[in-house]
């Protein structure tokens, strides 16, 4: 079943082209330049990926636009791409998140502008990859490679502590993928030198290895999701990162480690899964509930949107070990809000910094009085992070919270204080921050967004809404593959017979 | 002609030999002002040896000359071309640094030739003499290249320590080579895998003649805990020289204790693996770690190597001698790999620090990089991509590098042990990403404290590039090197 032209790799490599490109012909001379191929980069790859999105075949079982040919044979490995209904909507929110993210940088940005734009570009194809890749060595080379731009993204254009922040991401995650690594490592011996995914899902293993690897997978993505508690890295990274740097880092980076779970952890060690449910489905809740807790009492806009991204993303891994087909579609649909919704909401951020240069709550008050247009945004982003019917929010938590409810009342009953905690810190934020009296006269002087920043988020808005008005899309798509993925959960591995 | 002599099957070294006497003699009467003529002519030497060692890649065979002492294989070809690539960074990137320090002469020319000439005795040795004489060939030429300078105090005290432990080394090689003799009767390497497979030999005297053996390995590897010289000496040493230590020679070693251990020695596989285990692992724990507290960069490269070498050893240690030939050639042509590019990303980084001294300016500290990429964002970026191949990070060639070493580990079915061997070196990679990532925070995140434009003519601008480049590329696409590899020690190993 293969494509007749390889959007896959067109939009893996477009943006990369893209970037290398600007690395080597760039100038720090030429600004406007620099921008327009940026941004012409960032749209001609966002364009690449629609042909994805409507060639889809959402009944289909199995993977859709694949792609393959060898790539080190020595080794068995595979250049070979597919995607199925759960990775498939991440390769068009990637590319848009990225027009995002080249439109965010557009004034705040001045120096080493192509370094810049290139390490978004090129960032933006890496995640796509990971998305796509069907083939274990390049899903690896894809998720460690995405790495190296964010670092730089972080340590060069980052605030003041950028360095300690830098080398924190680096390390934590690092750490996990490397394990990682001897998991693939271990699977390849054991398929018969195999680096296949759909092999290793079908491959049995005994219930003391695959718990092993289980382990192994769960420190490389609960890193990268992040879950309590290993998520220390990322207030830190989203505090120090440039504006787009925040967005592109919560709107997907974030999702490659739940997505792993997805094509790793879950089917390959089922048992093992089932196993260490009740632990996993523990800490998502602290996840929710602690961190929860812990963004009311941020001072730091950008740290508040931070914790709040570390309790979304609990409630995903929540999704994900209740093993029903609602909490699954609940868990993926609230990974895409939340990349529409979180970038959303550091943009907003983004945009007060660029005015004020300061993200303390304290230093704003009264802003709707000086800029309604985007207090109007602002507004309707913060009750998608709260999960306003009719918001994107809405729809993945209401499905996680009926899937819960469904696994065990009490866990249920935990995870929907989730929606008490996100009104109460969203909503207070932009309380403090939007309404009341101007509170001096920095704010009194801020302008109302521009055109451009209108754009950006009038643009997101539209996701936002979309997707909580009419989702029926999206969870069409999901239905058959999510289908699919549970009977694999379902289904033991371990060989019939033995102890 | 004497087919026992088969002349032509050392004639790469016997180019090299002929052309490393008449740049010496030539350049008495060049003098300093066509200086310029030996370096060309030195060049050129290079190129011919490197042309006619691809022979038996051509050929695919295994021929032996001068009764057996030595031979020629498509491994040894790889070997010994990567080995004259090396010793070219050498000089390339040395010329502009040598030129303002009064190490621009014909001895310089001369003594990378015979270190050369060294290196390739060793990788195309079949006799433990051979590989004595080739030791011992390469060890005298960097002694006297350690010591160029001679009125430099630090360079003086590391030929010094240089020299006391490799001879050092050398004593333990030879006393373990003798002790091999005493007990088999041979010097041939295949003689004596043959004798103690026969099994009329006194096993104790092998077995302690192969602790000195792999000391004497290890000594020459720079791994713990004979890994004490490697940093002395290559903060001590001229850079172009340290650069010349950190690449060609380990080819060299690679090929001694493959020729040594796996082609003499298969039958104590078992007592050698231990020993290997204990070595590797102490070497990338001790390396990497201790790497973490250097602000010198040459040091700091020092310890790296030491880690590195850990992981090299891994991977001898993962193949098993004796079972299905495809796994073992496998493993060690993962160690193959592993060592050609290893000792290419470590020439990029001694050149790019080459390209950051000038005239009364050394580049000797990690802050000396500071700012690199505002100075020259394109050779910061090269800088990067040798760094993040030597922390072995994906798309640069180190990452598969690593990769193929883990996977060599376990490749025997993947016993517990192994797994937790290749646990443990991960956890320490982790440690030594942090070093790397420092020098790559340095050159970006910093501000510059030197703005003098890079020195360095166009010769070392794109080589230096290809350099870095070639990095890269391998480690995308992997496939022709990897291959290459291992084919070659399928055919050594008589597949």
């Amino acid at each position: 079943m293969s494509s007749p032209f390889p959007w896959l790799s067109f939009s893996i490599w477009l943006p990369i082209l893209f970037g290398v490109y600007l690395l080597a012909a760039g100038r720090d001379r030429n600004p406007g330049g620099v921008r327009a191929i940026a941004l012409a980069g960032a749209l001609l790859s966002a364009l690449g990926t629609v042909p994805v999105a409507l060639g889809f075949d959402a009944g289909r079982v199995g993977l859709q636009w694949t792609e393959l040919s060898p790539w080190i044979p020595a080794l068995h490995a595979h250049y070979a791409l597919g995607v199925d209904g759960i990775s498939m909507w991440f390769v068009p929110l990637t590319a848009f998140i990225t027009v995002i993210a080249v439109l965010a940088g557009w004034k705040s940005i001045e120096s080493r502008l192509p370094q810049y734009y290139a390490a978004f570009l090129i960032l933006s194809g890496l995640m796509i990859g990971v998305f796509c890749a069907t083939d274990g060595l390049l899903f690896y080379v894809f998720f460690e490679a995405t790495l190296i731009p964010m670092y730089l993204i972080i340590g060069v254009w980052g605030g003041p502590n950028r360095v300690y922040a830098a080398i924190k991401f680096f390390l934590y995650t690092l750490l996990g993928s490397l394990l990682m690594l001897v998991a693939l490592v271990y699977l390849y011996q054991a398929s018969g030198g195999s680096f296949e995914i759909a092999a290793w899902q079908r491959l049995p293993i005994e219930l003391d290895p695959q718990i092993l690897l289980f382990l192994a997978f769960f420190a490389a993505f609960a890193v990268k999701v992040p879950m309590w508690p290993v998520h220390t890295w990322l207030p830190d990274a989203h505090v120090e990162a440039p504006t787009a740097g925040s967005v592109v880092l919560a709107a997907i980076m974030l999702k490659l480690g739940a997505y792993g779970f997805l094509r790793f952890s879950l089917p390959i060690a089922p048992d093992a899964s089932h196993a260490l449910a009740i632990p996993v489905i523990a800490i998502s809740l602290i996840a929710v509930v602690y961190i929860g807790f812990v963004a009311l009492v941020q001072t730091d806009m950008k740290k508040l949107v931070a914790y709040s991204s570390i309790a979304h993303m609990g409630f995903v891994t929540l999704g994900f070990f209740i093993f029903s087909p609602m909490g699954m579609e609940g868990a993926i649909a609230q990974m895409i809000s939340h990349g529409f919704v979180s970038g959303a909401m550091f943009l907003c951020i983004g945009v007060m910094y660029d005015r004020l240069h300061s993200r303390k709550i304290a230093d704003y008050g009264g802003v709707v009085n000086v800029m309604p247009r985007f207090a109007a945004f602002m507004m309707l982003f913060a009750m998608a992070n709260c999960g306003l019917p009719a918001t994107s929010g809405f729809v993945g938590e209401f499905l996680v919270i009926l899937g819960a409810v469904q696994y065990d009342f009490w866990i249920g009953a935990i995870a929907a204080t989730t929606l008490v905690l996100g009104a109460a810190y969203s909503l207070w934020m932009y309380k403090r921050v939007i309404f009341g009296a101007v509170s001096g006269p920095a704010v009194a002087k801020l302008k109302d967004i521009d055109g451009r920043e209108f754009l950006a988020l009038g643009l997101l808005a539209v996701a936002v809404l979309w997707m909580g008005l009419y989702p029926a899309p999206l969870i069409d798509a999901l239905h058959t593959s999510v289908g699919g993925l549970l009977g694999q959960i379902a289904h033991s591995k371990l060989v019939p017979g033995s102890p | 002609m004497d087919p026992l002599l088969n002349y032509p099957a050392i004639l790469p070294e016997a180019i090299l030999l002929a052309s490393a006497c008449l740049v010496l003699i030539a350049d008495l009467f060049l003098g300093a002002k066509h200086r310029g003529l030996s370096y060309g002519l030195t060049l050129a030497a290079l190129a011919a040896v490197a042309l006619a060692a691809t022979a038996p890649l051509v050929s695919g065979t295994v021929q032996y000359a001068f009764g057996g002492m030595v031979l020629t294989d498509p491994m040894s070809a790889v070997l010994k071309i990567f080995a004259v690539l090396a010793t070219a960074f050498t000089l390339v990137y040395a010329r502009s640094y040598a030129g303002s320090r009064e190490m621009w002469r014909g001895e310089f020319f001369a003594l990378a030739l015979f270190t050369l000439l060294g290196v390739m005795a060793m990788i195309s040795a079949n006799n433990l003499l051979v590989i004595y004489l080739g030791l011992e060939l390469q060890a005298l030429s960097l002694y006297g290249l350690v010591a160029l300078r001679r009125d430099d105090r630090k360079a003086t005290e590391a030929a010094m320590k240089y020299f006391v432990l490799g001879a050092l080394a050398s004593g333990f090689l030879l006393y373990g080579m003798s002790m091999l003799y005493g007990a088999t009767g041979t010097l041939d390497i295949n003689e004596l895998a043959h004798r103690i497979n026969g099994g009329q030999t006194i096993h104790s005297v092998l077995i302690l003649g192969t602790i000195f053996i792999v000391a004497g390995i290890a000594f020459k590897m720079g791994a713990v805990p004979f890994h004490m010289w490697v940093p002395d000496v290559y903060q001590g040493a001229p850079t172009p020289v340290a650069l010349l230590l950190a690449s060609a020679p380990k080819l060299a070693a690679f090929a001694i204790a493959f020729r040594l251990l796996v082609e003499g020695l298969p039958q104590l596989a078992v007592d050698w693996q231990r020993m290997l285990a204990f070595i590797a692992i102490a070497s990338i724990a001790l390396g990497n770690v201790t790497a973490v507290a250097q602000t010198n960069i040459k040091r700091m490269l020092g310890y790296s190597t030491v880690g590195q070498m850990g992981f090299l050893l891994l991977a001898l240690l993962a193949g098993v001698v004796g079972g299905n030939i495809s796994i073992t050639a496998g493993a060690y042509g993962a160690a193959m790999f592993y060592v050609i590019t290893y000792s290419l990303a470590t020439a990029g980084c001694f050149g790019i620090i080459l390209l950051a001294t000038r005239a009364g300016f050394e580049a000797e500290q990690i802050a000396d990089l500071r700012g690199l990429g505002k100075r020259s964002p394109w050779f910061a970026f090269v800088m990067t991509v040798l760094m993040l191949s030597l922390a072995g990070l994906p798309p640069t060639v180190g990452f598969t590098a690593k990769f193929v070493v883990l996977q060599a580990l376990v490749s025997d079915g993947g016993s517990d042990a192994m797994y937790r061997l290749a646990v443990v070196a991960v956890l320490f990679s982790v440690v030594g990403a942090f070093y790397y990532l420092r020098v790559v925070k340095t050159m970006w995140f910093d501000e510059p404290a030197d703005l003098h434009p890079l020195e360095g003519g166009p010769d070392m601008r794109y080589v230096l590039t290809a350099n870095g480049l070639a990095l890269l590329v391998l480690g995308i696409l992997p496939q022709g090197l990897l291959a290459l590899c291992n084919g070659a020690v399928l055919r050594a190993l008589g597949g």
